[in-house]
């Protein structure tokens, strides 16, 4: 259960290291591949402890997945990680065909993922990755919103065999989940009951979600909040019910508002229970140069921009 | 699991020249006859192959066991040139993964052989592929996995059979520098150097030469073989497979098409067709002839 969180501010990129070591302690037959950007994925942190369980491949994506597939197919647990534009977007096709097609035990660590990268720009700002993922059959897909969910969820992927996209980010963000982080592969979590509405969100922006629905509180709305990390297999149910339950939709993602969330949910909502719904998310724009937090400002990725949202969304039940 | 001498590597057909060759002829049969029946797939690129896949697979050069296709320490043979399937289903199925009764099978619905390979469909096929260019990076994650679980220098070698034109697509020349990167001394490239790629001659489409100064110059032993004389092509494997100083290629100089004059004689119209009812008649005559 997510409460006010006292834990000092931390990105999810930060769990990455931290969560391989304590898989290699534990026993598991990991192995973690990087792309010239350890010191940024945070992988280089298994070097000095495992050395034989660490590799850089250089700066070579599609390489590292096809060797990942390689390892993988000799029993290994494989993680391979890079930044969000580079993996899946150097490595599509080595994704397809060599982990996907033939579903093998790899683990993709993309961090770096949105356009809270900052200043790097647009070139450097991952907001396709979730939907290039997603497409794919036998891709697990998830976006965990903060440091502690972000472990739970890499220590997770290695008690399964399956390929799994996980999507971390570079700023250092509020603690959501400060009591601990129970995730589950396809799970909804549901933070705050609510029978006015549902505010659905991934990544960072589940904490100004948190904030907009304080903020509807105040003025007597009262708004369920699900964490929706797993992008795919998708929580329908959880959704579902919530439409039944509240009446109208809110999804806000750090991601093109198309093909990410808000697309997955419009869908299960048009396939399953036709609701009014409202998507805060990038407009199908690229990004540009500039301090992470006025680049969400600019890009409508606020508390703000959801509460404004979720009036939309009340106004057409 | 422990495993002594009763790995199936052919030894016998290994001493005997003639039962290569006739191997090649039957894998031959095989790849103009299941290109007829599902009158589509890559005979050109599959009759190039042939010598190779015989000699790894009957010239005693792959330690494998067709009745324990998972075998740990069994070698890797991975196509890389994934639309070459007719000579990879006429090759295993010659060496016991599957009833050959299957091959007429070949891309029709709900078949095991798919029309570009599939990783374990039929059992002994190890990598999917069909996108060019990724299998010796997958070859190489093989070769590393087997490394670091200590098999012995004899075990778990990794073949790796890939086509000139793919060389085109960069990912290899990745793959290339990160095998001696890595030290890897487990695996061998095989080249299947038959000059043509889909659209035609490869050095008028995208010029590689010299292909084996550039395999050199990153670090790996070549060895220059000609790819139909099937004792040569086993002999160079064989060298290959026993070598520890670095990773290893062997540059087969091939003909696409190689044993059916109509198409050995137009490359660029065999890539991906099957042959006519007639055509399969003059095929398999040429190929009984040895022509």
């Amino acid at each position: 259960m997510a409460t006010q969180s006292t834990l000092p501010a931390a990105a999810t990129r930060e769990a990455y290291g931290p969560a391989l070591l304590k898989l290699a302690e534990a026993g598991h037959d990991i192995v973690a591949l990087d792309a010239d950007l350890s010191a940024s994925t945070g992988g280089n942190k298994l070097a000095s402890a495992f050395p034989s369980r660490w590799f850089t491949v250089g700066a070579a994506e599609a390489n590292m997945i096809s060797m990942a597939a390689g390892l993988a197919s000799t029993g290994k647990t494989v993680y391979a990680a890079s930044f969000a534009v580079f993996l899946p977007g150097h490595c599509f096709d080595q994704i397809r065909v060599h982990i996907a097609q033939q579903q093998m035990n790899v683990k993709l660590i993309a961090s770096h993922g949105g356009i809270s990268v900052g200043e790097d720009g647009a070139s450097a700002q991952a907001i396709e990755d979730l939907a290039l993922m997603t497409s794919l059959p036998g891709m697990n897909v998830v976006a965990p919103s903060d440091a502690v969910e972000a472990e739970a969820v890499i220590c997770a992927a290695a008690n399964d065999e399956l390929p799994w996209y996980i999507r971390l980010g570079r700023p250092k963000l509020p603690i959501v989940y400060g009591n601990g982080a129970s995730f589950r592969l396809g799970q909804a979590d549901q933070l705050r009951d609510g029978s006015d509405l549902t505010l659905a969100a991934c990544g960072l922006m589940l904490e100004p979600t948190l904030r907009a629905a304080d903020a509807l509180a105040e003025e007597g709305v009262s708004a369920r909040v699900l964490n929706i990390a797993t992008l795919k297999p998708l929580d329908e149910q959880a959704i579902v019910r919530a439409a039944e339950e509240t009446g109208a939709f809110v999804t806000a993602e750090e991601h093109n508002v198309i093909g990410g969330l808000g697309s997955a949910v419009a869908r299960t909502l048009a396939l399953h229970r036709p609701t009014p719904m409202e998507q805060v998310g990038i407009q199908d724009t690229f990004g540009q140069s500039g301090p992470w937090q006025s680049l969400l400002e600019h890009y409508g990725l606020t508390a703000e921009a959801v509460v404004a949202a979720a009036r939309r969304a009340l106004a057409r039940k | 699991m422990e495993r002594s001498g009763d790995m199936t590597t052919s030894t016998e057909s290994a001493a005997d020249p003639a039962l290569l060759i006739d191997v090649c002829k039957r894998i031959r049969r095989h790849i103009v006859t299941m290109t007829h029946a599902a009158q589509s797939g890559h005979p050109g690129g599959s009759l190039s192959a042939t010598e190779i896949f015989a000699a790894l697979y009957f010239g005693g050069v792959v330690r494998h066991d067709p009745s324990e296709p998972q075998w740990k320490q069994r070698d890797r043979v991975i196509l890389s040139k994934g639309h070459a399937t007719p000579v990879v289903y006429a090759t295993l199925a010659e060496a016991g993964y599957f009833d050959e009764a299957l091959i007429p099978t070949f891309r029709s619905m709900g078949t095991e052989l798919q029309g570009h390979v599939v990783r374990n469909r039929p059992a002994g096929v190890e990598m999917s592929g069909g996108a060019l260019g990724m299998g010796l990076s997958f070859a190489v994650g093989v070769a590393l996995g087997h490394q670091l679980d200590g098999l012995a220098d004899d075990e778990g070698h990794v073949f790796v059979v890939v086509g000139d034109g793919e060389l085109n697509e960069g990912q290899n020349w990745e793959a290339i520098m990160s095998a001696s990167h890595f030290g890897l001394q487990r695996i061998t490239a095989v080249l299947d150097r038959n000059h043509y790629q889909n659209d035609g001659p490869g050095n008028e489409i995208m010029r590689i030469d010299p292909v084996g100064e550039k395999w050199t110059a990153f670090g790996w032993g070549v060895q220059h073989v000609d790819g139909h004389d099937v004792i040569a092509v086993r002999d160079a494997l064989l060298k290959a497979r026993e070598r520890r100083d670095a990773p290893q290629v062997v540059i087969c100089e091939t003909v696409k098409g190689q044993g059916v004059s109509f198409m050995a004689e137009n490359p660029s119209g065999w890539h991906g067709k099957g042959p006519s009812d007639a055509q399969l008649d003059q095929a398999l005559m040429e190929i009984e002839a040895g022509l």
